[in-house]
């Protein structure tokens, strides 16, 4: 795991308290409860059907839901409405729709119409936001000519324009080269660190999510198992859905393992960074707010 | 040729049908909307047909107000997200369709409406000029203060949602335009054509365009030079103008088609 120096600026809070979604006589979440720190990248995981995308659209408001969400910035004592910024898993958009990075950008950020000339002030704005994430050369190129790499760098400039307090991803890297991702994350990294903004993702690539989350939540209709990476892959319930057993990163043979995965027990201990998972360590408890439910942000620790 | 008085004022409608659709076409294409508009359309003679039962004399108000009603309508069936949507759409029109010619051919009375179906935009007069000035104004003003939005929607409705775009609202002020729109020129243009007018001009414009202004120039030039030249030659090869507008885009297509490809 990656070294993590959480730095929270405490504000910020996203709590989703026994959210409850059926669609169509579809029991599809029952009683889903966690929370979301500042600083913290967050990854859902589990297999298809799990959920995961009626979660997230719950969270941008797009189908009804029972239970509470609810996003608080607490400035000054104040609780105000949070920004979010959402991060899809691909645009509906015909390949050659003749749409430009710029007048998508400008789309969203600008009143003047896109279908006049270009404003120069807005154009200097875009390129500025998409420098951010080694993007700005792709400004003049269509949506339809990027790889899906490129894209989700545009998206991810676009959803941190202006800069949210939540930041919600699709499975985001779905269908991105190696080295795509790798930066993808990185740059997600970066942002967490700089800005102070959670970070709320749905992924399936196990190895990045272990890489990279500061914590991790399998899914299956309802919370299965919560904690960090590694507690949460050496559960049961993980073993269940994934069948990762023999897994190098996961085995707790492996000796991949020993130089990746962190004890659970760890977290709460002195940290050298020479704690490494005992072979022989129980899996944690695969219950929902297991663990580091609420000492998440110190469930992190610096290697 | 423009010496007589119903040819200005063909040309002046062609002026003004002409830009709104290279326009209007550009998000209808945009947004895979050929079929919707095509459903719109065909909702035309239900409007009339209302109109004619009702006993109203101008058949025009019936035909928008039924418009309007019938693209929420689809919106709506849209909307509900369940598979098949588009069957749905495809029976509401059919079914409008149906209603439409039955109640006009009753009496065997339908020849009075044969110009509906292919469009006599050389019968058109000054005050029936008014409106269709009147939606040009609209509509551009519409296509000033709101495009962006619209654009934002249709690449994708989540993510204009989370930045606070009203999606719904948007994607009812659009169809409500469209069905304005298309119900004003429908008499001139006809019933059968008026969807290859709407999306001819952008489809061929996408063919060059590479970006927003290109696209949207394009298919409002394209719209207008087939729209006037359609004009011209029908008036000295007697064949109805909606037609040979049309024949002129499609062609316009195939070669930006071709180049393309």
């Amino acid at each position: 795991m990656r070294k993590i120096k959480p730095k929270m600026c405490g504000n910020h809070c996203t709590r989703i308290e026994h959210v409850d979604v059926t669609l169509d006589d579809n029991h599809i979440l029952n009683d889903v409860n966690f929370h979301l720190y500042c600083g913290e990248m967050l990854t859902i995981i589990g297999k298809n059907g799990a959920g995961k995308s009626t979660l997230m659209k719950a969270l941008l408001g797009e189908i009804p839901y029972k239970g509470r969400i609810i996003f608080e910035d607490m400035r000054n004592g104040r609780r105000s409405r949070m920004k979010i910024g959402y991060v899809p898993q691909h645009l509906a958009f015909d390949k050659n729709t003749p749409t430009t990075v710029y007048d998508f950008f400008a789309s969203c950020i600008s009143r003047r119409p896109v279908w006049l000339m270009k404003d120069k002030k807005t154009y200097e704005k875009v390129r500025k936001e998409l420098s951010r994430f080694q993007a700005e050369e792709l400004i003049d190129q269509c949506l339809g000519d990027l790889s899906g790499g490129e894209l989700q760098r545009v998206l991810l400039s676009v959803a941190t324009c202006p800069m949210p307090n939540l930041l919600l991803l699709d499975e985001p890297i779905s269908g991105i080269d190696r080295n795509g991702t790798t930066l993808f994350y990185e740059l997600l990294d970066e942002l967490k660190g700089k800005y102070d903004i959670s970070i709320l993702m749905i992924s399936h690539d196990l190895d990045f999510v272990y890489e990279y989350s500061d914590r991790v939540i399998l899914l299956d209709r309802t919370v299965e198992a919560e904690g960090t990476p590694a507690q949460v892959y050496r559960t049961e319930a993980f073993r269940r859905t994934f069948g990762y057993a023999e897994h190098p990163l996961f085995a707790a043979t492996g000796a991949a393992s020993e130089d990746r995965i962190v004890s659970a027990a760890t977290d709460t201990a002195p940290t050298d960074g020479s704690h490494v998972a005992a072979p022989e360590e129980e899996p944690m408890a695969a219950i929902p707010g297991a663990a580091s439910m609420e000492k998440a942000p110190a469930g992190k620790q610096e290697e | 040729m423009f010496q007589y008085e119903f040819m200005k004022n063909a040309l002046i409608a062609i002026l003004l049908i002409t830009p709104l659709f290279g326009l209007l076409g550009t998000m209808i294409v945009n947004n895979k909307m050929a079929f919707f508009s095509d459903a719109l359309g065909h909702s035309a003679i239900t409007g009339i047909a209302l109109g004619v039962i009702l006993g109203m004399t101008d058949t025009t108000l019936s035909m928008i107000i039924f418009g309007i009603l019938f693209a929420l309508l689809l919106n709506w069936i849209k909307y509900r997200g369940k598979a098949g949507a588009e069957t749905v759409i495809s029976v509401f029109a059919s079914c409008g369709l149906a209603i439409g010619l039955a109640v006009l051919s009753m009496g065997g009375n339908f020849s009075k409406y044969n110009s509906l179906l292919i469009g006599d935009i050389l019968s058109i007069t000054r005050t029936e000029l008014t409106g269709l000035l009147v939606a040009f104004v609209l509509t551009v003003i519409f296509w000033l203060f709101c495009f962006n939005r619209l654009h934002f929607v249709s690449i994708n409705p989540s993510l204009a949602q989370s930045k606070g775009v009203p999606v719904r609202l948007y994607d009812n002020l659009f169809v409500v335009l469209m069905a304005i729109i298309v119900m004003l020129s429908i008499q001139w243009v006809g019933l059968l054509i008026i969807n290859a007018l709407l999306i001819l001009p952008a489809a061929a414009a996408r063919n060059l365009a590479r970006n927003m202004r290109t696209y949207h120039l394009f298919s409002v030039l394209i719209a207008v030079i087939c729209g006037v030249l359609g004009l011209v030659l029908s008036y000295y090869t007697d064949i109805a103008t909606g037609p040979m507008i049309v024949l002129l885009a499609s062609g316009v297509f195939f070669l930006t088609f071709l180049k393309r490809a």
